[in-house]
């Protein structure tokens, strides 16, 4: 289990001013595999997922992914760099999609560095000689495949903004797969969608972990979903690591439901308010 | 007020004491304004009585009025149209009569215009066909009549436009090409459409900038000056020839971009703007004040002018050792074949524009600005380099609009700041704006309405500005996001574009 490790988050620590967003996180993501992030809101989950993909750079902490060709640490690369040379990918909680344009370009702009390097930075492409064709043709091409596969091969003409928000959701996933992951980040990807879309939602990751081979790291708040398809769950609650494991021994870890429920100490009431609520109502 | 007016349908005799009222609310408007004025007599000041202007503001305002109750009351669109035509002509008619007080009951000018010359008919008709067509389309979305037959007529229209943009362009080129031919003789003709063409230019060369990118440049002036004096002073100091100088001034202008691209890379919209426009004032003020190299407010006078691709020179008098256009050719001499080869030239220039940018936007490049200009996060998610693209998209408009002032110092054969000012930047922005953002086409009819016409109605003096201002207010409460503000898909999978346009009309 551990030779196919994929991602390895050392004391991770993120530090806004004197608010500790993340403290000293560490686990590990596997390759073909699901690894759900849960926790209650504010818990610092996306904040990982930042870090992870360069939109913040962590206070302390080592973010390795072990690539095919060797590890490298995520904390030290450029923002857009990590899904350019190291393969993650990521979608947005409100999801970010192109929307003035249509599916398919939405596609073809995610494979924007392999097209860049085929059009020789435009020069070539600019005469449209043979390399850039070919390369547009292969672009559509996956474009295509990753339609197919989210069920949007007949609205690729369409205006994204166009698309039912079920389907949004599923191109922006489709769109972060044509950029080639190895790691792929989902920030509550199931988030407003209805339990069929869900359910399909289900199929979908589990199809992009086995026959893809991409290990997926999933923030949800939908139990159908985590409990369902994650391999591996990682609870955190004030930027903690509260509990790390199978999605069962989660579930009744007193940890977790602590985290969710409240101490069941908060539920009592002090002793003088509840004396004042004991009057026997009779009495008057 | 309005509410007395707001029920749907009115009855005859509350449209007239509607537009009786309006009648007399003009009366008392105009009466002491228009319709008394002191005139200098030997005898001294004398009070002159005008009640025919009083008449016109009053006729004018009714008409006005009766134009809108029409709309109000749910007549066919065509209808609207026509009337709303006939007022706008009736107002132009109107400005005209009163600059020329001494033939104020000639016959009607917009006649004479359109009798005069070949030019003026074109005129004419634009005018007429330009507020026919706003006012027709505005009523798509805010006509009160839902009159079906109009409503498939005006998405008939749209749907022509949009499936064969590349025929009316290929139309349009042609049209420039041969323009020469039909006003050869004409030298003010030809001097406008030169004119209008360096604004078609620039604007496609924003058009990368503000329309793909989305990022909101108020100093591209700047590149345009850039260019102008990197010819006027290359040419002057290391006497090099225009056909050098071009691509230089254009590689200047681009390294320019480059250079305001980097401090302003994490502004955006209203910050970016800012900033954009301090830069292009910097450059005015640096050019005015550097005066041991850019001749500062005086200017550079007397620049080279280009010559027929190094072979032949366009002067009367040839210098030495070259000969004359008219000898290559053997023709007479003409002062209007500079002319003619300047207008083919800028028109080379900004048909180069025109043809990189509509290939750069089906390249990933203008892919990623477009994707840049929707959602720059998303982007960085997705492995493009913002810095890089950002810059790119800079200095290749930077680099248009460096072409562009290097062929307007060659045409003008003189430059000074005052060329340069932010007035120019607005009106390039205009035009951009006004013609839709990204539209090939509507930059073209936008630089027409913006620049064409009031040269062309120079003769009204100040009142073209006021048209020209009402004109700008009534596309944008009619046509918010430009005259043309369609997105074309760069690629489409299974509809072909006619499909896409009809599905989208629906």
């Amino acid at each position: 289990m551990t030779d196919n490790k994929l991602l390895e988050v050392e004391h991770l620590t993120m530090r806004f001013g004197g608010l500790v967003a993340i403290d000293d996180l560490s686990f590990t993501a596997n390759t073909r595999e699901i690894t759900a992030i849960i926790g209650p809101n504010g818990a610092g989950k996306t904040t990982v997922f930042n870090c992870l993909t360069g939109f913040y750079v962590p206070t302390e902490g080592r973010l390795t992914l072990h690539a095919n060709d060797g590890p490298r640490l995520l904390e030290r690369t450029e923002g857009f760099r990590i899904p350019r040379n190291n393969g993650v990918a990521r979608t947005f909680q409100n999801i970010r999609l192109f929307t003035g344009m249509t599916v398919l370009e939405n596609l073809i702009v995610a494979q924007h560095n392999r097209l860049m390097e085929a059009s020789a930075f435009s020069i070539a492409g600019l005469f449209n000689l043979g390399r850039y064709a070919r390369a547009e043709k292969e672009a559509i091409e996956k474009a295509k495949f990753w339609l197919n596969k989210v069920g949007l091969y007949d609205q690729a003409d369409w205006s994204a903004g166009n698309l039912p928000y079920g389907s949004q959701r599923r191109l922006e996933i489709a769109r972060a797969m044509c950029t080639d992951p190895s790691l792929l980040c989902l920030d509550e990807p199931a988030a407003g969608l209805n339990p069929r879309e869900s359910a399909e939602l289900n199929i979908l990751l589990q199809s992009i972990r086995d026959d893809q081979g991409v290990g997926c790291l999933l923030i949800e708040h939908d139990m159908s979903v985590v409990m369902q398809i994650s391999d591996h769950v990682i609870v955190l609650d004030y930027g903690r690591k509260i509990a790390d494991g199978n999605p069962e021994a989660v579930k009744n870890d007193p940890a977790v439901i602590r985290a969710y429920l409240g101490e069941e100490e908060d539920d009592e009431l002090p002793p003088e308010v509840a004396a004042d609520l004991n009057v026997d109502p009779n009495a008057h | 007020m309005s509410s007395a007016f707001a029920s749907s349908r009115t009855n005859g005799s509350e449209i007239v004491k509607e537009l009786a009222f309006f009648a007399v609310i003009a009366l008392l408007m105009s009466v002491m304004i228009l319709g008394v004025e002191t005139v200098d007599r030997p005898t001294g000041l004398e009070l002159a009585v005008r009640w025919d202007l009083v008449l016109i503001a009053i006729g004018s305002t009714v008409v006005g009025r009766l134009a809108l109750i029409i709309r109000r009351e749910a007549i066919s669109r065509l209808v609207q149209a026509l009337l709303i035509t006939a007022t706008a002509v009736a107002v132009f008619e109107m400005f005209v009569r009163f600059r020329d007080m001494d033939d104020r009951w000639a016959s009607p000018v917009v006649f004479d215009m359109a009798f005069g010359s070949a030019l003026s008919i074109v005129l004419a008709i634009a005018f007429v066909a330009i507020v026919f067509a706003i006012a027709y389309f505005s009523m798509k979305e805010h006509g009160v009549a839902e009159v079906d037959e109009s409503t498939k007529l005006s998405s008939k229209i749209q749907l022509a436009y949009r499936s064969n943009t590349k025929k009316i362009g290929l139309v349009g080129i042609i049209f420039f090409i041969i323009f020469p031919f039909l006003f050869g003789e004409n030298r003010s003709a030809i001097d406008l459409a030169t004119l209008v063409m360096i604004y078609i230019m620039l604007g496609w060369g924003l058009n990368i900038v503000v329309g793909l990118a989305g990022l909101l440049d108020l100093g591209y002036v700047a590149f345009y000056a850039v260019g102008a004096y990197s010819y006027a002073l290359l040419s002057q100091n290391f006497d090099l020839s225009f056909w050098l100088c071009l691509p230089l001034a254009g590689i200047f202008a681009a390294s320019f971009g480059i250079i305001l691209g980097f401090p302003v890379l994490r502004l955006r919209g209203d910050y970016l703007a800012i900033v954009t426009l301090g830069f292009g004032e910097i450059i005015r003020v640096v050019l005015i004040n550097w005066y041991d190299f850019t001749g500062g407010p005086d200017g550079i006078s007397s620049i080279e002018r280009p010559s027929f691709f190094g072979l032949a020179d366009f002067s009367r008098r040839v210098p030495d050792g070259a000969i004359g256009f008219n000898e290559l050719f053997g023709m007479e001499y003409s002062s209007m074949h500079r002319l003619i080869f300047l207008y083919y030239l800028i028109l080379a220039l900004a048909l180069v524009t025109s043809f990189v940018t509509m290939r750069l936007r089906k390249l990933p490049i203008g892919r990623a600005w477009e994707a840049l200009r929707e959602d720059e996060i998303a982007c960085r998610s997705l492995g493009i380099n913002p810095t890089n693209t950002k810059l790119s998209a800079f200095a290749i408009g930077a680099m248009f609009g460096g072409f562009a002032g290097a062929f307007f110092a060659t045409r003008q054969g003189f430059i000074s700041p005052e060329s340069f000012t932010f007035l120019e930047s607005a009106v390039i922005l205009a035009i951009v704006v006004l013609g839709g953002m990204g539209s090939q086409i509507g930059v073209v009819l936008a630089a027409i309405v913006m620049i064409g016409f009031p040269e062309m109605f120079r003769e009204l003096a100040e009142y073209r500005m006021l048209i020209f201002g009402a004109g700008i207010v009534a596309i944008m409460l009619w046509r918010p996001r430009g005259l043309l503000s369609f997105r074309d898909p760069t690629i489409l999978l299974n509809m072909s574009q006619k499909e896409k346009v009809a599905g989208e009309l629906k």
